[in-house]
């Protein structure tokens, strides 16, 4: 009747997945209390559960990621104080625990932290360039986000119920096959990638569709903003490489549920196909987080140095080349695997190749900044951490590209240290840049910017003490995931990545206090104009927070920098535009289907990690026939009146008339 | 801001000339256009699958260039069924079918020979020592 599920499964024997899942349900509990209790319950349900709205969806998908990110902080930190007190001595976490930590980290690093908080960038930032009102598919982008947490949830359910793998964050096989791993913990990884990942395919197809087919009158290839370019890029990539991914795990799913032969060692399969095949999505997937990073850093290099981005069309072009060639270099992941001399060389020739089109974009930030009037606010600040940064984590990886240095140094602290040298420092600092950039266009507000810099300064500092001695410990040998270290002379350094911990957690508080802080002084924060930043790109033409339409008036625009053209024009003829003619707009109208697809999906991988049969066909008839009740819809638009435009398009015009007359007041551009 | 009366969800639904095309639009046309295209394309992909078959049995074809035949025939299979069914053109309106058919054509072109490459490489290389002496013998 239900499956592999029973008592069992609940950990009550190991107090500290129980202790803090005993503190999650109470935390959930109290959060649902307090909604009912203050009947929160229609305005979640009207407002964000079933928004459609690019902006709304682009907020949840960064909220989503920025819990799953302190979540996955907290693996780390287990992960760094037990390897510090694992020295000759026992340590606080049983092997099989840590094996299913340093699993969930990387898990829910890589798919539910740093994909949704891109994704929830890409989705708020994109269509507000593209000067349109909405995405190709807004409905469609809403079940991607609620497949997005319904990955998420399964992941914290195996806290609970059950177990998570123990076999890293890409289960290899043979050990993830049902002979060495035969426990829930690759199913819970199988079903919740597989669900997550079929949300991300979802965006990828919307905002390829997006880009090319929607923007504004006026917005050709070569005048949009250069985050546009690398969320095209991006998700070309996901389109790509999505379905290899899907395929791959379904195969290992066949192997482990029906004893098939794809990847095991007898019988014809062959374990390092799935090496293979994982990467080939694997590296794709390292440059869909980074791709949009480096457009987050071009709009804020720009906005903030006062001028144009330097080298526009070799920005376009160096992204372009980088989403082609990192389809190309996914060997590199794996040179010891005992492919001959020409595999390897021409992979690591390729590998060292990428680096150029990420060179050349790193020159074009640096010439932006010259000769520029550079303003050194916490956007800033991100951004220049991650060009010194990223910069050395690159150049680490131009020399483990080197097959005969990588022979020595795969599998090393070194290797751990290299890639989240360019993973923090590219993907995390751009997004802590990206939501300080674009916080007042969401909510009205700035963030603190006190706060902000420390935040900044704590995490620069904490990231390289805690992964500078692990550059150190990998030249001195020592192995990644280990549980259990037996080298004194490795002490120093691994009690050094801990205070570097600390200092990261120091930086974690900063920016919560940053929030806390921005929200209580959010009269004195607020944005009344709309442009905070004295931006570049049409999202600043809009009021913050930006209405659920957008833009009153498609703008029609010329030239590379839309909104700064039709500013300086504003500006020299002391008026804005004339008032345009307002007329009704149809918006695409709320839905429950994606809440109501995830709900469902949810059910199905549940029953499929358990092999509760019945209940998984039933999970998936409902979620089918949501699909179908949708696709019978009668009304696909909401309808607003000329008169509503209007009035929330007088009141932006009002706010800019009034920053007119300031500006010539003081005579002077902003 | 101008005043320009668009909206890129209705443009979506009206085709237009001035616009790309995307992958699965499909062109307004005369019925009698559509069966006659339709038709055309039937009869080039029935008369290249029975010269497939014929070609596969044929004995005037040089025994060794058969296989070349097949390859020849099933692209020119290919480009039928681009050109009748997927109405793939090379007109301006139709940028975006080639482009996103080019591009793949390419991802699959490099994940496949890639992975064929390499896993014909690692089997040369970590052959099996017994295997390898069958081989010396």
């Amino acid at each position: 009747m239900l499956g592999k599920l029973s008592w069992s499964a609940i950990p009550i024997h190991e107090p500290i997945p129980l202790i803090t899942s005993v503190v999650m349900i109470v935390v959930i509990l109290g959060v649902l209390g307090l909604i009912t209790f203050k009947g929160w319950w229609p305005y979640l349900w009207r407002e964000w559960i079933t928004s459609v709205d690019h902006k709304r969806i682009g907020v949840m998908y960064c909220l989503l990621g920025i819990v799953m990110l302190i979540r996955g902080f907290a693996d780390a930190i287990m992960m760094r104080s037990h390897q510090a007190l694992a020295i000759n001595a026992a340590g606080y976490l049983p092997p099989e625990h840590y094996n299913q930590i340093f699993s969930a980290h990387g898990t829910i690093m890589i798919f539910f932290a740093a994909m949704p908080l891109v994704i929830g960038v890409m989705n708020f930032v994109t269509p507000l360039q593209l000067g349109v009102r909405d995405v190709a598919f807004p409905t469609l982008n809403s079940v991607s986000f609620w497949l997005t947490a319904s990955g998420a949830l399964l992941v914290n359910l195996s806290l609970f119920i059950g177990e998570f793998a123990r076999t890293g964050w890409l289960p290899y096989p043979p050990l993830s096959e049902a002979t060495y791993s035969p426990g829930v913990g690759v199913d819970y990884y199988l079903w919740a990638v597989q669900i997550s990942g079929i949300g991300t395919l979802m965006t990828g197809v919307n905002f390829v569709t997006t880009v090319l087919k929607m923007r504004c009158p006026g917005m050709g290839y070569f005048s949009m903003p250069m985050f546009c370019w690398t969320t095209l890029a991006a998700s070309l990539l996901i389109v790509a490489v999505f379905p290899i991914l899907t395929a791959t795990l379904a195969m290992l799913s066949l192997d482990r549920f029906f004893g098939w032969h794809y990847f095991s060692n007898d019988l014809g399969g062959n374990p390092m196909m799935f090496w293979n095949l994982i990467w080939a999505w694997g590296h794709p997937e390292v440059y869909i987080l980074v791709l949009p990073a480096f457009g987050i850093f071009s709009e804020i290099f720009s906005t903030f140095s006062g001028k144009p981005l330097f080298g526009y069309r070799s920005m376009v072009a160096a992204t372009l080349f980088i989403c082609l060639v990192s389809l190309m270099v996914w060997l590199h992941h794996f040179f010891t695997m005992g492919s001959g001399p020409a595999v390897n060389t021409a992979f690591g020739i390729s590998t060292s190749i990428i680096a150029v089109g990420t060179g050349v974009k790193i020159f074009n930030w640096i010439f932006t900044m010259y000769g520029g009037r550079v303003r050194f606010s916490v956007p800033m600040l991100w951004s220049l951490g991650f060009i010194f940064t990223f910069v050395i984590g690159g150049m680490t990886g131009v020399l483990l590209a080197v097959p005969p240095a990588d022979f020595v140094l795969h599998n090393s602290m070194f290797l751990v240290a290299h890639f989240h040298n360019v993973i923090v420092g590219g993907v995390v600092f751009a997004l802590f840049a990206g939501i300080h950039y674009w916080f007042p266009k969401a909510f009205g507000f700035r963030l603190h910017e006190g706060w902000g810099k420390a935040a900044f300064w704590c995490a620069f500092i904490g990231f390289w003490v805690t992964f500078a001695p692990l550059y150190v410990l990998g030249l001195e040998g020592m192995t990644r995931r280990l549980q259990h270290v037996e080298i004194e002379a490795w002490r120093p350094m691994l009690y050094l990545s801990v205070v570097g911990v600390v200092i990261l957690i120091a930086g974690v508080v900063c920016q919560i206090t940053q929030l806390v802080v921005s929200i209580v002084r959010r009269d004195a924060l607020r944005d009344l104009t709309g442009d905070p930043w004295d931006g570049r790109s049409l999202e600043w033409a809009t009021p913050s927070p930006a209405p659920f339409f957008n833009f009153a008036t498609l703008p029609d625009v010329a030239g590379e920098e839309a909104y700064w053209g039709i500013k300086l024009q504003a500006i020299e003829s002391q008026q804005l535009a004339p008032e345009p003619r307002y007329a009704d707009i149809e918006m695409p109208v709320n839905s429950p289907v994606g809440f109501y697809t995830a709900f469902f999906a949810t059910v199905v991988g549940f029953s499929l990690v358990w092999q509760i049969w019945w209940l998984a066909i039933l999970g998936l008839a409902a979620a089918y026939a949501g699909f179908v009740v949708f696709a019978w819809r009668d009304i696909h638009e909401v309808h607003v009146p000329a008169e509503e435009v209007a009035r929330v398009d007088r009141a932006r015009r009002a706010a800019r008339e009034a920053l007119l007359q300031r500006l010539a007041h003081q005579g002077a551009t902003p | 801001m101008s005043n320009l009366e668009f909206d890129p969800h209705e443009y979506t639904g009206t085709l237009d000339k001035r616009e790309d095309h995307a992958p699965g639009d499909v062109a307004e046309e005369s019925a009698g256009h559509w069966v006659l295209n339709a038709n055309l394309g039937l009869g080039f992909s029935v008369v290249l699958t029975v010269a497939s078959f014929w070609a596969a049995g044929a004995h005037w074809i040089w025994g060794p260039a058969v296989p070349m035949a097949l390859i020849v025939l099933a692209i020119a299979q290919m480009g039928v069924h681009l050109v009748y069914f997927l109405h793939i053109t090379t007109g301006p309106d139709n940028t975006n079918n080639v482009l996103a058919l080019a591009y793949g054509v390419l991802v699959v072109f490099l994940i496949l020979a890639g992975s064929v490459w390499i896993m014909a490489h690692l089997a040369d290389n970590m052959m099996p020592m017994d295997k390898l002496m069958d081989m010396a013998r």
